[in-house]
């Protein structure tokens, strides 16, 4: 009977292939959903440490330095600055909006608010244009003094990151479009969205040490 | 996930962080001497718990994810705090 079978396999090569099945599961769908949000915490939780980084030798150079630190915070542009702050807090609230819209099925409203976000995301890129532009002609590059340096490795790698955000929202923004997220199917969103906060949360800090403590 | 109208919460959410922003602001322009920096982290530091409990669902999430997103706080105090007690208790040879 074997032989027979295996014969028949021959002539019939797909009957020996498991049947394809597209984008299966490993686990249920709602291990799976807790299971990469719990991923996305534990990425966040890297992002959080490379800015650590940054965050330590501000503290130590700040201690070490505090006229230098509060001559360049006093050179920077507070109303941009704020600008920008409310700006990415308006795009935080937008990003969560969508996250639980997506569990309603409202697709439109989804799609307004990831619009908004990238628009926000693009402005706020747009004056940190300005705002690096104008201390470049005024000389002041990464290389003036420890604080510059700070505060152009602090803002430029958070300027990646919003880049990044922008990037992993179009992708999403796009594939609404294609009908691909639900109320049964949006842990993209909700993860994309925890990315976003994040970027949200470190400018959070940035803002007040960069800008204001001086 | 959220509570019965999340959209209300979330506007909430977004006008108490934009009153702290305003705080935020406005403190910065008194000089407490050695305070203006906790009193700008304090700040900061609700903004981001706000953030991160509502509009990150934190709230609602179950204690393996709560000890994710703690964790790497610690991981950042041992990092930040082991740096500086280095740096500052150096004698030169």
């Amino acid at each position: 009977m074997q032989i027979m079978k295996f014969i028949k396999s021959l002539a019939y090569p797909s009957e020996m292939l498991p049947p394809i099945v597209e984008e299966e599961s490993h686990f249920d769908p709602e291990t799976e959903h807790s299971a990469a949000k719990l991923g996305m915490w534990l990425f966040l939780a890297t992002e959080l440490l490379l800015f650590g980084g940054l965050f330590a030798a501000y503290a130590i150079f700040r201690a070490k330095y505090p006229t230098m630190f509060a001559e360049g915070s006093a050179s920077l542009d507070v109303v941009l600055g704020t600008v920008n702050t409310v700006i990415l807090i308006f795009s935080s609230w937008t990003v969560a909006v969508a996250v639980s819209a997506i569990q309603e099925n409202k697709i439109k409203l989804v799609q307004v608010m990831l619009w908004i976000t990238i628009i926000c995301a693009a402005i706020f890129g747009i004056n940190k244009y300005f705002e690096y532009s104008y201390k470049l002609s005024n000389g002041i590059t990464p290389g003036t003094d420890i604080f510059y340096s700070i505060y152009f490795a602090a803002t430029g790698v958070h300027m990646l990151h919003v880049f990044i955000g922008m990037a992993v929202l179009g992708v999403i923004l796009k594939k609404t479009y294609e009908g691909r997220y639900s109320k049964e199917n949006f842990t993209a969103i909700e993860i994309g969205g925890l990315y976003w906060h994040l970027v949200d949360l470190i400018w959070i800090y940035l803002f007040p040490l960069l800008y204001l403590v001086g | 996930m959220a509570s019965s109208n999340p959209y209300k919460t979330y506007l909430n959410i977004w006008l108490l962080l934009m009153f702290l922003t305003f705080i935020t602001v406005y403190v910065a322009q008194f000089d407490f001497g050695t305070l203006n920096v906790p009193i700008a982290l304090l700040v900061a530091s609700i903004k981001a718990g706000v953030v991160a409990l509502y509009f990150m669902h934190l709230k609602y999430e179950d204690s393996m994810t709560w000890i994710f997103a703690t964790y790497p706080l610690f991981l950042l105090f041992l990092l930040i705090a082991f740096s500086a007690t280095d740096i500052f208790t150096r004698v030169a040879n």
